[in-house]
């Protein structure tokens, strides 16, 4: 067949020589090459992994982490219970109950209507971030930490006592 | 046999014994962290200082795991598979010379725990024998993977038994005996006569292929293939959980201890190093051997050092390039290097 784009490169399996046949050459080779990691690992030098516990990596910029329900500048819950993010979450993982704002209720949420219940399955959830793009009211951010691990399915279930970010003055 | 000797010799093996053990457990240590050391890693750290205590927390693991027989495995033979795997690694170590004698008072002490004349011999009987180990165990799993894993372990032990025994003879050509003790002796000291007296000097190509033989016997990469992972089985030992399975591990252990001090003493001089005769006159006769049989250790723990460098440099031989390399390379090497050999003794006679 004809190549379009004259990219293709014909690799041949030439017989080896004598020298590759013998192998030890190449193996001494091989070996120098460990043993140069052996000594740089010996005094402490060369280790590329991270000692997880006691450090953790940075995550990059955009890596999507645990959810948080955020609060506006003076505190107030942004979430108004639209049903948006539920609606755009291709796993089916978020459920929310709304509820009406009561008079003297103005300072913990913005809007009259709020999520009494907001619950994200974490065992559904993929991570996707369109919950992110979805909400109008810029109230759910994928912004947090690796999800915990647990023991119990119902615990991966996630209600607003741990998805509301932290009261600000606190 | 007077009382005194039977104790020494009982003292010695126990003292032998422990030490096998002690420097197999401490293998797989030493195995994961200089693992580690070659792949930029860190290693077992969390048991003790630099995780020291690793090997006990791996062995109260082993011991206290659910131990698993198949359902119509074969009861007995089951539990044979695995004794008979450690225990023909620990007999080995019988016939090693691990020092030259020691001279207390009136009293002289091999420290070896005996001196048969076909010493040699013995070490490939035992090695021989670890074959029903690992063949029982297939078998008697009644799974047709584990069995397939045992007869391939089987058929790699045996034909690089062949090559092995083959490049021993050519070490045989020169030394003129099989007693172990008396090889180690030939090679006293380092240099005499105008010669390296160590018999690696004297037979290059024959040690060369012992030690590629010694890995394929002791089941070790880059000829592991009786553990083959690349086939999700463990081979001969899938069906073996518990202290079952921590036995032939262990034994794959035992026996690269063995097979260093075995090749630390027929090739590399044993309890010899250089200018020995000077120090054991300087610190007298019973320090003397003693700093001898910290030489044959410390030319054991480069050999194990080097079983593992290998593992974690060279990749694993498909079986048809290791029985390739058995049967269609090493045999032919290794009668060469007899007929090699028998040439240029004649010629130096």
């Amino acid at each position: 067949m004809e190549s379009l784009s004259n990219k293709r490169k014909v690799l041949e399996a030439k017989p080896l020589t004598l020298m590759e046949k013998a192998y030890l050459p190449a193996i001494a080779k091989g070996m120098g090459i460990t043993m140069k990691h052996f000594i740089k690992n010996v005094f402490g030098k060369g280790e590329v992994t991270i000692r997880y516990p006691e450090q953790k990596r940075e995550f990059s910029e955009n890596f999507r982490g645990m959810h948080s329900l955020k609060r506006d500048e003076e505190g107030r819950e942004r979430c108004t219970a639209c049903g948006l993010c539920a609606l755009s979450c291709p796993a089916e993982a978020i459920t929310m109950t709304a509820a009406e704002r009561q008079a003297g209720e103005e300072h913990l949420y913005r809007e009259e209507k709020y999520a009494a219940v907001y619950e994200i399955n974490m065992l559904r959830c993929i991570f996707c971030g369109l919950c992110e793009e979805a909400c109008p009211k810029e109230a759910i951010y994928l912004d947090g930490d690796i999800v915990p691990t647990d023991f119990v399915r119902k615990d991966f279930i996630y209600g607003k006592d741990k998805l509301v970010e932290a009261p600000l003055n606190q | 046999m007077e009382l005194s000797d039977i104790i020494v010799k009982v003292i010695l093996i126990v003292v032998i014994f422990l030490i096998s053990l002690v420097v197999a457990m401490y293998s797989t240590y030493a195995e994961r962290k200089i693992a580690a050391f070659f792949q930029d890693r860190v290693g077992p750290n969390r048991a003790g200082p630099f995780g020291i205590l690793q090997p006990m927390a791996d062995g109260a693991k082993m011991f206290m795991k659910e131990e698993i027989i198949p359902n119509r495995a074969s009861g007995l033979l089951f539990i044979v598979g695995p004794s008979l795997a450690i225990m023909t690694a620990c007999i080995g170590s019988a016939v090693i010379p691990w020092g030259q004698s020691m001279q207390i008072g009136s009293k002289v002490i091999d420290l070896q725990v005996t001196d048969i004349n076909v010493g040699i011999l013995y070490i490939f009987g035992v090695v021989s024998l670890g074959v029903y180990g690992i063949m029982i165990g297939g078998w008697a799993s009644n799974n047709k993977y584990s069995l397939l894993g045992a007869i391939r372990a089987a058929s790699q032990n045996i034909s690089y038994e062949i090559s092995m025994g083959l490049s021993i003879i050519a070490l045989l050509l020169i030394s003129g005996t099989l007693s172990l003790k008396e090889i180690a002796e030939q090679q006293h000291g380092f240099w005499a006569n105008g010669y390296f007296t160590w018999n690696f000097f004297k037979q290059p190509l024959g040690f060369l292929i012992f030690i590629v033989c010694a890995f394929a016997e002791t089941n070790r990469s880059p000829f592991d293939l009786p553990e083959c992972e690349t086939e999700l089985v463990g081979g001969y030992h899938t069906e073996y959980s518990s202290m079952k399975l921590g036995f032939y591990l262990f034994a794959e252990y035992i026996n690269m201890f063995i097979s260093s001090a075995v090749m630390a003493t027929l090739y590399f001089g044993g309890y010899n190093y250089p200018g020995m005769d000077w120090v054991t006159a300087h610190v007298g006769p019973v320090i003397g051997p003693i700093i001898g049989v910290v030489a044959l250790f410390i030319k054991i723990f480069a050999f194990i050092f080097f079983f593992m460098w290998v593992r974690w440099t060279i990749p694993r031989f498909r079986y048809d390039q290791l029985m390739n390399l058995g049967w269609r390379t090493l045999i032919p090497l290794a009668i060469a290097n007899i007929v090699l050999t028998g040439v240029i003794s004649y010629l130096l006679k």
